[in-house]
């Protein structure tokens, strides 16, 4: 067992960021790792409760108590075998998690968790260092062929559980590289590419094959794979962005946010931007609509880009500061979180509402705005006007895109468009078709997109092979 | 006879078929007739000089009268238990009585026997019997049919009455009186295996029976209260009826069916006390006959099979053996001797040649272990003995006529003072002897004498016995493999949590880790998990009619010796054989030990010979493969038996991917029981080489079914490469790791046999002290054979399945198992381990739900409603069998919810457990109390008393809104004052904890804050341990004693006696209820607690459901029911578990984790690490200080389930809770049930609804009557009114006998009630006695009071005396010397909080045990004296018994040691010896006194700890002089030079440590401010 005062004797202490002024500069990550000794004490921290909240708080139920205590014993390597027995990608969950394992931890009680996410990344950032991530090939082949559609993190999951239960796994992504949302709706400086290729590369010498570039539906269809294999998963996330159909939305310098996020990305991997509508934020004042993750991405790679202004508008009120831990804890909290974006220079409006869009010469200028209620009603007279060059959609996403694919398949939805398929088989309406991830549950966190691929792919494994060792 | 029988296990059915017809039931639902208990009071009156008279009879007849207040009367007033009395054949009488020509006295024998009423079966038998004598060669002279008056008798008695007549058969001449004894045993058998062969009816309670047979003695008994014995035969009262010797007994049973025959005495025996291995010792002496040869018996000894018949009673069983024993060739005392040895393995005082005798006898017979007061005689010796431990009292008196009376307490004949010569009492271990032939009494120590020097026993030991650890090593290796390690770990079940919180702790500390908060796992049978056979079995315990022991303490009654290979013939009584017997220290064998044993046939000059058996078989025959592989294992070993071979190791080394391992355990009781059945088991040793076993429940279950010894060599090489890994510290070695690994299993085993009162492995191996929860009965019945089992559910198909999955996960390729171990899941929650009750989501749900309510109630409603579907429901999971219940409407239909009673009403049901403040902080305790209040219902103060802020009324007068309901009476008695008991509605006495049954709890130094120890009476900073048993609860009676005792303190409060579910349960509740409970708990065993052994917390108890169903059946069964209210607890979480708690029989519901979690508890499990992080379970002020818990969360909790409960009852349709009491009719089995495992389960014995009877209602309806009303105590009240209303002092004198029990506790309770624990000052109530006391004299006694009883007195003298003053002397007139004579039984001043007492004369064992502050002076103790003392003084002016001041914490005690030897029966693990320093200032005073120094008031005394130990006690002995005027006390301050420097101080080292910091502390304070 870890130290039993720990948490009495040790504050809790974490990464730090690099100053604004200076990360700002550049699309490098700018977090700070804690010193291995550091990170120790911190493990040391850690209550080993009898109920681990933070074991279920977290979507792939890191077993946190116990690589906790092996930090602390300085057990590194089977620190990292622990957190990948039960998570595939901790680098980028430990980069771009929002933590609800922290949220959950016992002594958040006490505002003070255990920094969980740190050290999690601490473990993964090593066990890399140190060469103990190894591509794991099956040591037997069972002959079964797999296609997943879509290499965001729940297909990325579900592809190397998959190989590594022995079947031959092929993965369809329509970009020109593997990684869906990883790779291109996160910003660099939140999450380095090279981690995403490092764990491709890793994959391919287990055995999976990417076949980017291809959209299915479209480069190849779906009779054909499912033809070709003898299960299919669809991972491809859910990518249909929620639109803002007022007045003004035709105007040039409205864009989806993913439309923004992803150019920058594909611009730092040098990729062609030839023919494409170029949208960059220099020596523009940006609104960003949408007080989400990818609100913050937009607002980051917008200063990053040189904008003048970014100012955020979030239609809900200004979360408390506090949660009310008596009523919310272990669970998520709604409560006022400052992304490491928002300090880095935006004004964040919140119970905005936006009315109608002006723009001049077929280009956006400004953003009628009004302020509402709780129910979202406009406030008479509040109403007020933001000059704008470049807006921003970072309001979510409605459902996975139907067209194409989804269509040509058939399957069953549900009421929000997403497709249906239950979270123990996975198995959609059509016999050897089964979904996972945000394509199934709807827009959420890598996290629990990494969770939905590697139960897929256990369900998927117990439908061909009649028994199945691959944890859930 | 109806269905439910088809259900029963297989012994419950053998059992049944005896007692058909017969006045107890036979087994039914959950009521097995094979669990019932007794306990009793016993005596003897004796002519030294067999001299037979009808003074002697008639003065046992009175002895028995005087013992009624220890039987007990049930359901029917006029009912008694039983009561018999064994004597002499009365020759005059018969002489006159008979028609027919008797031959001279001794020529004869007579034959008392009971016939079946049914004529026809009658003349069956009748006919039997007399050919059987015939075919012995025996001719009858005559019969007579015995007269009787059954006027005295109830209908229900009268119909139950047998035919009684006795026989008389002629002496063959030729024969000599031993030999003629020995032909009627042989007879008697004959006779009895003919008739119960043929007429299986007559075999019934009520059937033919034989009562005895012998040319020496007859037995006269039947099912009697005390007095209607004499009554009922009129034999007993013709003068000419005579005797030298009437031993009689009245019985205490905890059923109240009438059986004629299990009336004691027996043949040969009463016994007062049980029979804890009986299981073991009835399996031994049935596996022994392929062993026996007997010069005596010859051929005839094949027609005594079986020793004892299945279903008989302990004490039978025990009678038998003696018999077995007397009639071979064995002296009565000498089969005493073999049968209840003393404590021989550690005991540095015993001589040599003694211990030879039971080191060579104990490989010959293993101890029948449990308290005993044992009386037997056989017409020649009359033989008393006590138990290892002198777990039950026995006194005795020499008269100058020339008797001897021995009884369960002094006083039971009123016999003048001035005719004994002699009062004494039986000592543990030790025996009185009469031999009446000789004409004198034999001492222990002249009997042992001569019989441990007839024999060479140490020779015979050295030419026979071979001690294992003292073999040279060999050079052969245990077989290797090339398996991983991790894989076979991983086959036999490791996980991670088992290397952290089990084995590691094990191999670091050498004893086993703790944890806390209770299981709320699934029981085996519903985890989805392939489970080890072990977690199937349940350790028993011992709770009401035994008591558990204190294994660390009482360490010198223990033993792990254990005895390999074939048993020597028993009846080899000149050491003829050259058979070795080879000897092992403690059964856990090294690597190298086990070579030895392998290798032992090529050491010279032994006959071993050692057979290795191959326990794995093929992987590829899968599960099904392991019937065959059994039975071809059991028929290998029953191969190697008849080839020789007298040692088999069952091993599992072969275990590999392609080879599976048979369970150990199943494979160990398979052979086990397949060589008993075929009679070869005693011819062959079994040693177990496994890789299964690695936690100490693994051990203590293949112990409890036939290991005699057990390698695991896995659990070694998982230590030895953690070793490796460098996971221990430093200065652990690799052996060092291995040695205290085997270190702590010894320690565990000992703590789990003590649970039980089970003191040597011996006995152990082989007792089967388990329940099996979930098993197929006749799985059961097949390897395990006699074990219990209620529920059904797994059977062979299963356990090989699991066995098969946990193999192929571990060779297999699952990728989470490749590198590491399963991670378990049972201690704490994981994913992928074990399901849990307390889950993440049931916390927050409840916690959300509780809190939320007032702002937000519909969302509030459907948190609770979350949480209560995840507890209740078995759609996701089974976490629970009641789960698996589903609930019917009746048929009337829906009732509206309006018409249902209130949830205000209801929850005046509910109860908080039992936590003390100490476990947890006065936030927390204080949160629950002023719930509880608010709504009505009751919190417990727990063990550790309460402050008396909280329960001293407020200053208007109002009820205090912090006050415990519930005051907590555990067996560490801490704070447990006269005033913290007056100001109880309810008195909870706890028997037992369901995370910790049979054991005591231990509140660490660092909890013990200033706060904590005042209010438990004892020292900051040290210390406390609560003992395993309440040392004044040895028994059933004594229970009923304790109760009255409370009862009589507090005359308002209900008492509730606090049980743990287990298979039994129901009986000792019966018991408990006859012993005049209020209430009773029944606890399943998922029960919280603060701090428990693992093993303990998992392996102990079973579920409440079983339990409540049990106790409630048969308390209907026994007419019972509406008498007592039934409480269940532990883990009961939401309304539907508080109404299925209902419809299987309670009244009431406690709960106490769900409170917890409802005031911030988030199931840390560290509650033993004072670390709580949420302010509960902790004392620390920074983390108090998180605690956010309020009255109003518990009370929202508890509304919540009172609202879910009514819904419920709606639906069924009734507008009452009462309604369904009991009404498992609206029960039945899910019949979803397809899980894998759980399929076999089978509910109808739970379900079983016995119809009330006579009056008797399903629920609680009625008050106990307590016989307090008129009392000794009532008349003292009355005449000391002036001082209780006024404080004017009353001086009062009146006389007292046996009969008149705790004096002075009602008188108490009417002080304490007005004035508080500061009471009135010292003699304002001063009270002059005569005679005997009666038990408890002066429990309670407060300030104010004083006793001078010039007489004696009984056990329990002092108890938890307040303040008062006890001063107990012998009659001038006695012609006893004071000095040597016994004053006062045993157990006196427990749990004394204060006051001062002196007893001119010596006490009996445990002399101030638990005593937290009183004074007392006395002339000499027994055994354990000062014991788990924290605080007071004692002084011993003579001799102590062994293990003084064991667990003795704090206090002073000063002993006389005027021979040097108190060393050696001092217990030196927590004191130091110091020799009392001269202060010369003391020695000014008593110059300028003139010697004469008087008491002068206890702060003097008390003052300052550290010092003036001389004028301490000085003053002491003066006082003891002034009061009792004690001669010795004179002589010693007469002789003050020449005396103190001979006593001896013993002083606790984490006391004197407290006292001088507590003492700077003082002095540092008074130093004036500069």
């Amino acid at each position: 067992m870890g130290k039993v005062t720990g948490f009495l004797e040790t504050d809790r202490h974490d990464r730090t960021y690099e100053p604004a002024s200076d990360r700002v500069r550049n699309f490098q990550e700018f977090v700070i790792p804690l010193a291995e000794r550091e990170v120790v004490s911190q493990a040391s921290r850690c209550m080993d409760c009898g109920i681990p909240y933070c074991h279920s708080g977290c979507p792939v139920n890191n077993q946190i108590p116990d690589w906790n205590d092996l930090v602390y014993h300085e057990d590194w390597e089977e620190a990292a075998r622990n957190l990948h027995s039960t998570n595939n990608f901790p680098e980028f969950t430990g980069r771009v998690c929002p933590a609800p394992c922290e949220e959950a931890c016992t002594l958040n009680i006490e505002d003070i968790p255990v920094t969980i996410k740190t050290i999690e990344c601490a473990i993964v950032d090593r066990a890399f260092e140190e060469g103990w991530v190894k591509p794991e090939p099956a040591a037997e082949k069972t002959g079964k062929t797999i296609g997943v559609v879509g290499s965001g993190p729940a297909g990325l999951a579900a592809a190397q559980q998959l190989a590594r239960a022995g079947h031959e796994v092929h993965v369809y992504e329509k970009s020109a590289n593997p990684g869906g949302l990883l790779r291109y709706g996160i910003p660099n400086f939140k999450l380095d590419k090279s981690l995403v290729a490092r764990r491709v590369a890793q994959m391919e010498a287990e055995g999976v094959t990417f076949h980017c570039g291809v959209t299915v539906g479209k480069d190849v269809s779906t009779a054909e794979l499912e033809a070709k294999h003898d299960a299919l998963l669809l991972t491809g996330g859910a990518e249909k962005p929620r639109d803002l159909p007022v007045p003004g939305r035709e105007l040039d310098g409205i864009h989806y946010a993913m439309d923004f996020l992803t150019q920058q990305n594909r611009r730092l991997e040098q990729a062609s931007l030839v023919g494409e509508r170029l949208i960059h934020a220099n020596f523009k004042n940006v609104v960003v609509i949408g007080g989400g993750d990818t609100g913050s991405d937009c607002i980051g790679t917008s200063i990053r880009q040189g904008a003048l202004s970014v100012t955020q508008l979030e239609i809900m009120g200004k979360p408390p500061e506090k949660a009310n831990k008596a009523v919310t804890w272990p669970e998520w909290p709604r409560k006022l979180r400052i992304s490491s974006s928002m300090q880095e220079g935006a004004e964040t409006l919140y119970s905005v509402a936006t009315q109608s869009f002006e723009g001049e010469n077929g280009a956006v200028r400004r953003l009628n705005c009004v302020k509402v209620d709780d129910k979202f009603q406009p406030i008479p007279g509040s109403e007020f006007v933001l000059e704008a060059d470049l807006v921003l959609l970072a309001m979510g996403f409605v459902s996975p895109v139907h067209e194409g694919m989804l269509d040509e398949l058939g399957l069953d939805r549900d009421q929000r468009g997403n497709v249906t398929a239950n979270m123990k088989d996975y198995r959609t309406s059509k016999q050897g078709v089964y979904a996972a991830g945000d394509m199934r549950r709807g827009q959420s966190l890598v996290v629990w997109a990494i969770r939905e691929g590697r139960q897929a792919a256990r369900a998927i494994d117990l439908d061909l092979m009649g028994e199945t060792t691959l944890p859930r | 006879m109806t269905d439910e029988i088809d259900t029963m296990s297989a012994s419950a059915a053998n059992t049944a078929d005896l007692t058909v017809k017969s006045g107890r039931p036979a087994a039914q639902g959950l009521y097995d007739p094979a669990n019932e208990h007794d306990s009793c009071g016993v005596g003897f009156i004796a002519n030294i000089k067999n001299t037979a008279s009808h003074e002697v009879v008639e003065k046992g007849l009175q002895m028995l009268v005087n013992l009624t207040h220890r039987g007990a009367v049930g359901a029917d007033p006029l009912m008694g238990d039983g009561a018999g009395l064994l004597a002499q054949i009365p020759h005059k009488f018969f002489k006159k009585v008979t028609d027919f020509d008797l031959p001279g006295p001794g020529e004869y024998a007579v034959a008392v026997l009971f016939y079946p009423n049914d004529k026809a079966l009658r003349d069956k038998c009748n006919a039997i019997f007399k050919t059987g004598l015939e075919s012995e060669g025996l001719t009858l002279i005559g019969e007579r049919v015995v007269p009787f008056d059954n006027s005295c008798l109830s209908e229900g008695v009268i119909a139950t009455q047998p035919i009684i007549e006795q026989a008389f058969i002629r002496m063959p001449s030729g024969l000599d009186i031993d030999s003629f004894e020995r032909k009627l045993l042989i007879a008697r058998k004959v006779v009895s295996n003919a008739i119960y062969n043929d007429h299986p009816e007559a075999q019934g309670d009520n059937g033919f029976y034989i009562v005895s047979m012998s040319a020496r003695t007859l037995v006269y008994k039947g099912m009697f209260l005390a007095y209607q014995l004499g009554g009922f035969y009129t034999d007993l009262s013709d003068p000419d009826f005579e005797s030298a010797v009437a031993l009689v007994h009245q019985r205490f049973s905890t059923n109240t069916f009438p059986s004629w025959k299990l009336a004691h005495p027996y043949r040969m025996t009463a016994h007062n006390g049980e029979i804890n291995t009986i299981r073991g010792n009835f399996n031994w002496m049935a596996a022994r006959q392929a062993s026996v040869a007997s010069r005596h018996y010859g051929e005839d000894i094949s027609k005594l099979w079986p020793i004892s018949y299945e279903g008989q009673s302990d004490t039978a069983c025990f009678d038998n053996a003696v018999e077995f024993l007397a009639r071979g060739g064995y002296a009565l005392p000498h089969a005493a001797m073999m049968l209840i040895p003393e404590a021989w393995a550690n005991n540095p005082l015993m001589d040599d040649e003694r211990k030879a005798f039971y080191e060579y006898h104990a490989a010959l017979m293993e101890p029948w272990d449990g308290p005993a007061s044992m009386s037997m005689t056989d017409g020649r010796y009359v033989v008393a003995t006590l138990d290892r431990n002198g777990l039950r009292p026995a006194r005795y008196v020499v008269t100058k006529a020339g008797h001897v009376v021995l009884a369960s307490e002094a006083g039971t004949l009123d016999i003048p003072e001035e005719d004994i010569i002699e009062k004494w009492r039986l000592q543990p271990g030790k025996m009185l002897v009469i031999d009446m032939e000789e004409g004198r009494v034999i001492s222990d120590a002249e009997i042992k004498k001569t019989l441990s020097s007839r024999h060479p026993y140490a020779q015979w030991l050295a030419r026979t016995q071979i001690v294992l650890e003292d073999l040279p090593p060999v050079k052969s290796e245990p077989p290797q493999t090339s398996e991983s390690l991790l894989d076979r770990m991983q086959a036999f079940g490791y996980t991670n949590e088992d290397i952290k919180f089990l084995m590691t702790p094990m191999a670091t500390t050498g004893q086993e880790g703790v944890g806390s908060m209770g299981a709320d796992t699934p029981i085996s049978v519903l985890s989805d998990k392939p489970k080890l056979l072990y977690t199937y079995f349940k350790q028993n315990f011992a709770q009401v009619t035994n008591p558990p022991i204190d294994p660390i303490r009482e360490e010198s009654v223990m033993s792990l010796v254990s005895f390999i290979g074939p048993r020597p013939n028993i009846f080899d009584l000149q050491g003829l054989s050259s058979v070795k017997r080879l000897e092992v220290r403690q059964p856990i064998l090294t690597n190298e030990d086990l070579e030895k044993i392998r290798m032992i046939g090529d050491q010279a000059d032994n006959q071993f010979r050692t057979e290795t058996l191959d326990i794995t078989y093929l992987a590829e025959r899968g599960a099904s493969g392991m019937d065959e592989a059994l039975e071809a294992l059991c028929a290998r070993a029953e191969l190697a038996v008849n080839d020789g071979f007298n040692i088999i190791i069952l091993s599992d080394r072969m275990i590999s991917a392609d080879r599976v391992a048979i369970p150990a355990v199943l494979a160990t009781a398979a052979v086990h029981h397949h060589l008993i059945r075929k009679g070869l088991r005693t011819s062959t040793g079994l040693v177990v080489e496994t890789g299964e076993p690695h936690e100490i429940h693994h051990f203590a279950v293949l112990a409890g079914y036939g290991a005699e010894a057990i390698n695991p060599y896995l659990a070694f090489e998982t230590l030895v490469a953690l070793h490796a890994e460098g996971e221990f510290p430093p200065e652990v070695d690799e052996h060092e790791v291995v040695y205290r690994y085997i270190k702590a299993i010894g320690k565990g085993l000992l703590k789990i046999m003590s649970k039980m009162g089970i003191s040597t492995y011996q006995s152990y191996c082989g007792a089967q002290i388990f329940d099996a929860i979930g098993l197929d009965s006749e799985f059961v019945a097949r390897y395990f054979f006699g074990t219990g089992t209620t529920i059904e559910g797994v059977g062979l198909n299963e356990v090989a399945e699991e066995t098969v999955r946990r193999h192929a996960a571990a060779f297999g390729a699952d990728a989470v198992l490749k590198k590491s171990l399963d991670v378990g899941g049972e201690y704490a929650f994981r994913f992928r381990g074990e399901a849990h009750a307390w889950s993440p989501t049931s916390v927050a749900n409840l916690q959300h739900a509780v809190r939320s309510k007032d702002m937000d109630a519909a969302g509030a409603q459907a948190r609770y409603d979350a949480f209560a579907e995840e507890i209740n429901s078995a759609s996701e999971k089974a976490l629970t069998i009641r789960s698996l219940f589903d609930i019917k409407p009746l048929s009337s239909g829906p009732v509206p919810i309006e018409e249902v009673e209130s949830a205000a009403d209801i929850v005046k049901r509910f109860s908080t457990g039992a936590m003390s403040y100490g476990s947890i902080s006065r936030e927390a305790h204080t949160t629950l109390a002023k719930a509880m209040n608010r709504v009505g219902g009751k919190s417990n103060t727990g063990e550790g008393g309460e402050e008396p802020d909280r329960f001293r009324p407020l200053a208007n007068g109002d009820r205090n809104p912090m006050r415990s309901a519930i005051k907590q009476v555990a067996s560490g008695r801490f704070g447990v004052t006269t005033e913290y008991l007056v100001n109880a509605d309810m008195i909870q006495i706890k028997m037992a904890q369901g995370a910790k049954p049979g054991e005591g709890g231990q509140l660490p130094g660092h909890k013990v804050n200033p706060v904590i120890a005042k209010v438990r009476h004892s020292t900051p900073g040290v210390g406390l341990i609560s003992p395993p048993p309440h040392h004044d609860i040895y028994s059933i009676e004594d229970l009923a004693q304790l109760i009255y005792d409370l009862k009589n303190v507090n005359p308002e409060a209900d008492i509730s006696v606090k049980l743990v579910s287990e298979i039994g349960v129901g009986t000792v509740a019966a018991g408990v209820t006859k012993a005049r409970a209020d209430h009773i708990t029944i606890s399943g065993y998922d029960g919280g607690t603060g701090a428990s052994p693992l093993t303990s917390i998992k392996h102990a108890g079973s579920p409440w459901e079983i339990g409540i169903a049990e106790t409630h059946q048969t308390l209907v069964l026994n007419r019972l029911r509406s008498r007592v209210k039934l409480q269940v607890d532990g883990g009961i979480r939401t309304g539907r578990d508080v109404l299925i708690g209902a419809m299987l029989g309670a009244d009431e519901f406690g709960f106490a984790t769900g409170p917890l979690i409802a005031a911030g508890c988030v199931m840390m499990r560290k509650c033993h690490l004072n670390t709580c992080p949420v302010g509960i379970a902790t004392q620390d002020p920074v983390l108090r200080k998180r605690f956010k818990g309020t009255p109003e969360h518990v009370i929202n909790y508890l509304f919540y389930i009172a609202e879910e409960v009514r819904k419920y009852l709606a639906e069924i349709g009734v507008r009452s809770l009462t309604e369904v009491i009991g009404r498992t009719d609206l029960l039945e089995q899910h019949r979803l049930v397809d899980h894998w495992k759980s399929k076999g389960l089978d509910f109808s014995r739970l379900f079983y609804k016995p119809e009330s009877i006579g009056g008797d209602t399903p629920y609680q309806s009625e008050v106990q009557s307590h016989d307090i009303e008129d009392i000794l105590d009532r008349k003292l009240i009355a005449e000391a009114m002036p001082a209780l209303s006024g404080g004017k002092p009353v001086v009062i004198d009146t006389t007292i006998s046996n009969v008149n029990r705790t004096a002075g506790a009602m008188l108490s309770g009417e002080l304490a009630k007005r004035y508080g624990l500061e009471g009135l000052p010292d003699d304002t109530i001063s009270v002059n006695l005569t005679g005997t006391a009666g038990q408890s004299f002066g429990a309670f006694l407060a300030k104010g009071i004083s006793f001078d009883l010039v007489g004696e007195a009984n056990d329990y003298v002092g108890k938890g005396i307040s303040g008062g003053r006890i001063v107990v002397r012998p009659s001038p007139k006695s012609s006893i010397v004071p000095e040597k004579s016994i004053i006062v039984g045993n157990t006196v001043l427990y749990g004394a909080i204060s006051g001062e007492c002196y007893f001119r004369g010596v006490a009996g064992e445990r002399f101030a045990v638990r005593n937290s502050g009183a004074l007392a002076v006395v002339e000499g103790t027994g055994d354990h004296g000062c014991e788990y003392m924290t605080g007071g003084v004692v002084v011993v002016i003579g001799q102590t018994g062994r293990n003084f001041a064991a667990g003795m914490s704090g206090g002073i005690a000063y002993v006389l040691d005027e021979d040097g030897s108190f060393r050696e029966r001092c217990n030196l693990a927590m004191v130091d010896l110091e020799p009392v320093q001269e202060e010369e200032a003391l020695m000014r005073k008593i110059h300028h006194s003139g010697g004469d120094l008087e008491w002068h008031g206890r702060v003097d005394i008390t003052g300052d700890m550290t010092k003036h130990d001389d004028e301490r006690l000085h003053q002491l002995i003066s006082n003891h002089l002034h009061y009792t005027g004690s001669t010795r006390a004179k002589q010693i301050l007469d002789h003050w030079a020449d005396y103190r420097p001979k006593f001896v101080k013993v002083m606790p080292v984490e006391y004197a440590r407290a006292i001088r910091e507590m003492q700077e502390m003082r002095e540092a304070a008074q130093v004036p401010a500069e």
